[in-house]
């Protein structure tokens, strides 16, 4: 198949969808025009319901709760499914780079990168963990801050520390904080189950006022144990990388 | 206006999806698939938006507010998050790839077997 | 496209008491229409760049373009998600990628 019969072959697909996407968008309301019930009751009775003032963080946790387990899953599987396609496979040894490799003399980090990146390591961690325990007073979240505490990892590796580096990846520490994530979360729903409510019911007292720290019950628990997971998730796919780079040389290489 | 959002959004797919057709490196293929996914983000929140309303937080405003639709929010949140996670496991596959035929051309990646 | 349903008008009438609005819509509407016309391009230029590395570059910024194109529809934890995935999380993952495969290509 050359490429050229291959793009014309995608150009009579992409006509044919476009045209029926067109002919379906002519059916919708129009942008703005938000017909449907659902926006407008939860918007009505969330802060009442749940008191939580981040309405998003509560569809997310308590009234959606049953798709972000699924969801979290799925970050966790993914992140396992990382670690197992790159292990050490048989006639992959590590230590030490391979010679045939073109870039063998790697220039030393400039000192503005490794001053501006372990700059930023604490306020990044400082911003994660604030983002994953505010869900629901603001826009914030545990997939959000677990990102963040993620990235100040990936920070310690471009400030060149990698002594620091080395003792800090992924061990069992980042391993078990995932698997405590990821469990907490489904023993959250069990821990309703046990008290005889449904999977994933708000059992924990509610709080006084809306939009406090402490109020509105298991969602800010289970943002938390989110935050956790996908920190942790996060962690593991980027050392996995840098290992690859760093450690792992090849057999057979070309 | 009225249909904006998702004419962008046809397009952004239809750029993508070239993209991933005639792109002879496998991460650039991956990144063309970045592209794509980020249109269905836009044709989340298109669908919920309504004219002259503020975000759903209520933490400063009166509780009555007319708010656009949180739960097409919920979706698209933790869609970004774990289609990342998904798209570290491609490039995974596409490290593997590499290291066991030495190319990352797709093209000839259909050729090689075993 | 009026939805049915006396209880369903009454729920919207309901929902629409307050506004704090006091940008004008006009003005909204170019906002949002000014930034969807340059999401496109950014799409485009995305797919249209030649390197991988320059592409990744890219990528990162139509991250940024997203986020902005999410704050201007009213939602600023979508933006706060696609800011710290596809404009930091994202390129990291892509750059390591490439750094281990571009390495040993001739």
């Amino acid at each position: 198949m050359t490429p050229a019969l291959r793009r014309g072959m995608f150009f009579a697909g992409l006509a044919g969808f476009v045209a029926f996407y067109l002919w379906g968008l002519a059916g919708l309301p129009g942008f703005g025009r938000y017909p449907g019930p659902y926006g407008f009751i939860i918007n009505r009775i969330a802060v009442g319901q749940t008191n939580a003032t981040g309405v998003v963080s509560a569809v997310n946790f308590e009234y959606r709760g049953f798709d972000t387990v699924g969801e979290e899953f799925i970050l966790f599987a993914a992140a396992a499914g990382v670690a197992t396609v790159l292990r050490h496979l048989r006639g992959e040894q590590e230590g030490g780079r391979d010679e045939a490799s073109p870039e063998a003399s790697v220039h030393a980090t400039s000192d503005a990168i490794k001053l501006s990146s372990l700059l930023f390591v604490g306020p990044a961690v400082l911003m994660g963990w604030f983002l994953a325990s505010h869900a629901q007073t603001s826009p914030a979240g545990g997939f959000q801050g677990g990102v963040l505490l993620a990235t100040a990892f990936a920070l310690i590796y471009l400030s060149g520390e990698f002594v620091t580096f080395r003792r800090l990846s992924p061990g069992t520490a980042v391993d078990a904080a995932g698997a405590v994530g990821a469990a907490g979360f489904a023993a959250i729903g069990l821990t309703a189950v046990i008290l005889g409510f449904p999977y994933l019911y708000n059992f924990l007292p509610l709080g006084t006022k809306p939009g406090a720290v402490s109020s509105s019950g298991t969602i800010a628990l289970i943002s938390f144990f989110v935050g956790i997971e996908v920190g942790a998730a996060f962690i593991l796919i980027i050392a996995e990388l840098v290992e690859q780079k760093l450690l792992v040389s090849g057999r057979g290489a070309r | 206006m009225q249909y904006l959002p998702f004419v962008v959004v046809a397009w952004i797919l239809s750029v993508g999806l070239y993209g991933i057709v005639t792109a002879r490196h496998l991460v650039q293929q991956i990144m063309c698939l970045i592209v794509v996914q980020s249109s269905t983000y836009v044709l989340l929140l298109g669908v919920g938006y309504v004219t002259g309303a503020v975000a759903p937080y209520y933490s400063d405003i009166p509780v009555h507010t007319s708010a656009v639709d949180p739960v097409v929010q919920a979706l698209a949140l933790t869609d970004v998050v774990v289609e990342a996670a998904v798209t570290a496991l491609l490039l995974a596959f596409a490290i593997q790839a590499h290291k066991r035929f030495g190319t990352l051309d797709p093209h000839e990646l259909v050729e090689l077997r075993g | 496209m009026t939805p049915a349903g006396p209880n369903l008008v009454a729920a919207r009438l309901a929902a629409a008491v307050v506004t704090p609005y006091t940008v004008r819509p006009a003005l909204m509407d170019v906002l949002q229409v000014s930034i969807l016309v340059i999401v496109a391009a950014g799409a485009t230029i995305v797919v249209l760049s030649k390197t991988p590395v320059r592409q990744v570059i890219a990528l990162s910024s139509y991250g940024l373009l997203l986020a902005l194109l999410f704050l201007a529809f009213q939602a600023p934890d979508v933006a706060l998600s696609e800011l710290t995935v596809g404009a930091i999380a994202l390129p990291a993952l892509l750059l390591l990628t490439l750094a281990k495969v571009q390495g040993r290509r001739k």
